[in-house]
């Protein structure tokens, strides 16, 4: 059992919360490779997607997770509900809550809206992505990704590269990998650096080279041309010269460096086609791992105990 | 009507009395302010163990009346003021429509009349519908009787408009006071800049947001001899800028905030030290926003060395709905009358920051000698033989828990809700009338 009723962070999660997990996000990989992927654990349960911002990965994989342990799924999105007329999100959320609903699932714009959905949601809420806060099933499939190729977490030099600023991604790596005892650098433009960030215990690098040097990991972050317009960085031609991932820049990494980035990705910016698809890219992987972490979040939430999913 | 004020603490700071005193009223004028004479046919207020001061003067208070009533009125606003002790405030412009010509002026004023004894005393818009394209008329709304002229919400970006203004308010004699924010650095923000807003993953406003227009407004200031206030100070750098200022003779005053000197930014994480909440409270947005344990100081310092000369609500009602929302969507502001007196004893005489007395002056004369002018009563924040009793009594060390619903204001975005203060109005004279007896407001107002 979780000691969290809810997800909505790993800032606040408990080492041994994020430990029971990833490994209950194992045993859910194994169903994930069965011929029928399909298990009754959750049947009759009704999971709610509730998305404010479009996804196409995190709310796919989300669904399925549900749909493989036979969970019931409703999704709503802000474009085709009454939160374009005008809905509040607390009157939203206890709509949901009066029609049924066993788990909400929930994707904002504003920071703190799955936190502010969860005092009245009256069942477990997973943050699915919230403004610059949090995505902690993005931060918990990253730090499954890396146990699985690396054996372990602890130790680890990763360094989070690109706009840490307005990356709800780059925190809950942050948060998680720091909680397993990581050491977590972060290297980008100033100008895409959170302010006063080095408190939380990273690193901050403004040299790429620098911040690569012996690292075990490295997490490229998504970088959106809307920063560019907002004056941020001066082209992406220019951030791609200074920031840009390529096999040549890697070699300051150790040889068994493993690359992530949580998609969709921008070929040719933040990081070069090479290494997207060379061997240290583990791009793919990440996406199957979010499949069973979701699985695992889902199950260990409404109330299901580790040793169980093994036997289903 | 005679009363006798028997027993209490009488603190004056604007005629230097700081004593045991009994005060005799008659039919609302203050008779003696140490009277020793026969008290047969007096009615006596036992106050032993109180004080009694000149009635609280506001400079920063949104009564919303026109435009959003069901935020708050008129009634409800003067109301929620004589809770607090405050029988004068000052009421800001950013009315619908805005407090922008004289007609608008009057119906506020003709309103407060009509609500009851606490006086109000509009602030006109600085610009037109505060919309930062052409002077309002000035002139106009000082002849109506506006206290002073501000953009506050609304801080006048254009240095050149801003520039213009101050040249122009200097033929009436009335302070410019000025919300210091600089927009290009705070779009899109709803908390201080910091480590709290890196890990709520907030858009923070920085400090130099604030201290850019204070430099901006204190060099105009110097530049054409207007008066200049700043509203709801709130870093270390702006408070520095104002003391060096005044040192040079630059005619500048300055007022801060209680949650100011009381809350920091941690609040919006709910990890304010002594008051766990919840993350992301909207009743702990407001603008300038928290800010850090540093800021306080310097504010603190601020207040004790005379550099700020009062102490200033902000009181900014909004309704439930408004609030009741994501943190980046919902409104700036919270309501003040009601708790400043409370948080003033218990973040800085409790505290052993400031004197009792220093508290006072920073919520009677102090206020009052920032917008003094002839379209001010005289003799506003002070008390001697003959005035007008404008009187507040209180309790120093009443404790009490903030309970939002029984906040008089029509709005309860209170920050302290759940938190002990010490501290209570007991007995309110506005205009010589009682308002507020034995901590119950009189006034039978309409909702």
């Amino acid at each position: 059992m979780l000691n969290e009723s809810h997800m909505l962070g790993l800032r606040h999660t408990s080492l041994e919360d994020i430990r029971l997990i990833l490994d209950t996000a194992e045993s859910m990989g194994e169903i994930l490779t069965r011929e029928i992927k399909k298990v009754p654990i959750l049947r009759g349960r009704s999971v709610v997607t509730l998305f404010y911002e479009p996804s196409t990965r995190t709310r796919t994989s989300f669904e399925t997770a549900a749909k493989v342990m036979s969970a019931d799924v409703s999704s709503i999105s802000a474009a085709s509900s009454s939160i374009v007329k005008g809905e509040s999100l607390r009157d939203t959320v206890l709509t949901l809550k009066s029609i049924g609903m066993s788990a909400l699932i929930i994707r904002h714009s504003q920071s703190g809206a799955p936190e502010q959905a969860s005092r009245v949601a009256g069942c477990p809420v997973i943050n699915a992505g919230d403004g610059f806060n949090e995505h902690p099933t993005q931060g918990l499939l990253d730090m499954l990704t890396i146990r699985k190729h690396l054996g372990r977490i602890e130790g680890l030099k990763v360094a989070i590269v690109g706009d840490i600023l307005h990356s709800r991604v780059a925190r809950s790596n942050l948060w998680g990998l720091s909680h397993m005892g990581a050491e977590v650098r972060l290297v980008g433009p100033p100008t895409l650096i959170p302010p006063d960030i080095q408190c939380a215990g990273a690193r901050v690098f403004r040299s790429l080279d620098e911040a690569l040097e012996g690292v075990d990991v490295v997490n490229v972050l998504r970088i959106q041309k809307e920063r560019q317009e907002a004056g941020l960085f001066p082209s992406l031609r220019e951030y791609s010269r200074l920031y840009g991932i390529n096999e040549r820049r890697l070699r300051a990494a150790v040889p068994g460096c493993i690359v992530l980035h949580p998609g969709p990705m921008n070929r040719g910016v933040e990081i070069d086609p090479e290494v997207a698809d060379g061997p240290r890219s583990v791009i793919t992987e990440q996406v199957a791992n979010g499949v069973a972490i979701r699985m695992a979040l889902l199950y260990l939430l409404l109330g299901g105990r580790p040793t169980d999913a093994l036997a289903a | 009507m005679r009363w006798l004020l028997k027993g209490g603490r009488l603190v004056v700071p604007g005629q230097g009395i700081d004593a045991v005193r009994d005060v005799l009223l008659d039919n609302g004028w203050v008779r003696s302010l140490d009277y020793q004479g026969d008290a047969s046919g007096l009615d006596i207020l036992d106050v032993r163990g109180m004080v009694v001061s000149p009635g609280f003067v506001d400079v920063h208070t949104h009564l919303r009346e026109p435009g959003f009533e069901y935020k708050e009125t008129i009634a409800t606003g003067t109301r929620s003021a004589a809770a607090g002790g405050f029988t004068t405030v000052c009421c800001m412009p950013n009315t619908n429509p805005v407090i922008d010509n004289a007609s608008v002026v009057q119906f506020v004023q003709s309103k407060a009349i009509g609500a009851g004894p606490v006086r109000v005393l509009p602030m006109g818009a600085v610009t037109r519908g505060m919309k930062q394209d052409s002077l309002a008329e000035l002139g106009e709304m000082a002849e109506a009787g506006v206290s002073a002229f501000t953009d506050d919400a609304f801080p006048v970006q254009s240095a050149h408009l801003m520039r213009t203004a101050m040249q122009y308010a200097t033929i009436f004699d009335l302070p410019v006071v000025t919300h210091c924010e600089d927009k290009t650095l705070t779009a899109g923000a709803s908390m201080h800049e910091g480590y709290i807003s890196t890990i709520l993953g907030l858009k923070g406003m920085p400090r130099t947001a604030e201290e850019i227009q204070v430099a901006r407004n204190i060099l105009l200031a110097e530049e054409t001899a207007c008066r200049l206030h700043v509203a709801h100070i709130s870093t270390r750098r702006s408070v520095e800028m104002v003391r060096e200022a005044r040192r040079r003779g630059i005619p500048v005053t300055a007022e801060a905030c209680p949650h100011h000197f009381s809350l920091t930014d941690r609040a919006v994480a709910g990890e304010e030290p002594g008051h766990s909440g919840q993350p992301y409270d909207t009743n702990c947005k407001m603008n300038p926003p928290l800010r850090t344990v540093d800021d306080i100081e310097a504010v603190i310092e601020g207040l004790a060395d005379g550099v700020i000369s009062c102490i200033a609500t902000d009181h900014a009602p909004h309704a439930a709905e408004e609030k009741d929302a994501e943190f980046g969507l919902a409104p700036f502001g919270i309501v003040g009358l009601e708790t400043a007196l409370a948080v003033g004893i218990t973040y800085l005489v409790n505290t052993r920051r400031l004197e009792l007395s220093n508290l006072i002056r920073l919520l009677t004369i102090g206020a009052a000698e920032v917008i003094c002018s002839p379209n001010c009563p005289a003799g506003l924040g002070d008390l001697f033989d003959g005035a007008r009793a404008d009187i507040t009594v209180f309790d120093p060390t009443d404790e009490w828990k903030v309970v939002p619903q029984a906040l008089l204001s029509r709005s309860k975005n209170t920050p302290y809700s759940g938190h002990l203060l010490t501290g209570r109005t007991k007995y309110v004279f506005a205009g010589g009338e009682m308002v507020v007896r034995e901590g119950l407001a009189l006034l039978q107002t309409g909702q």
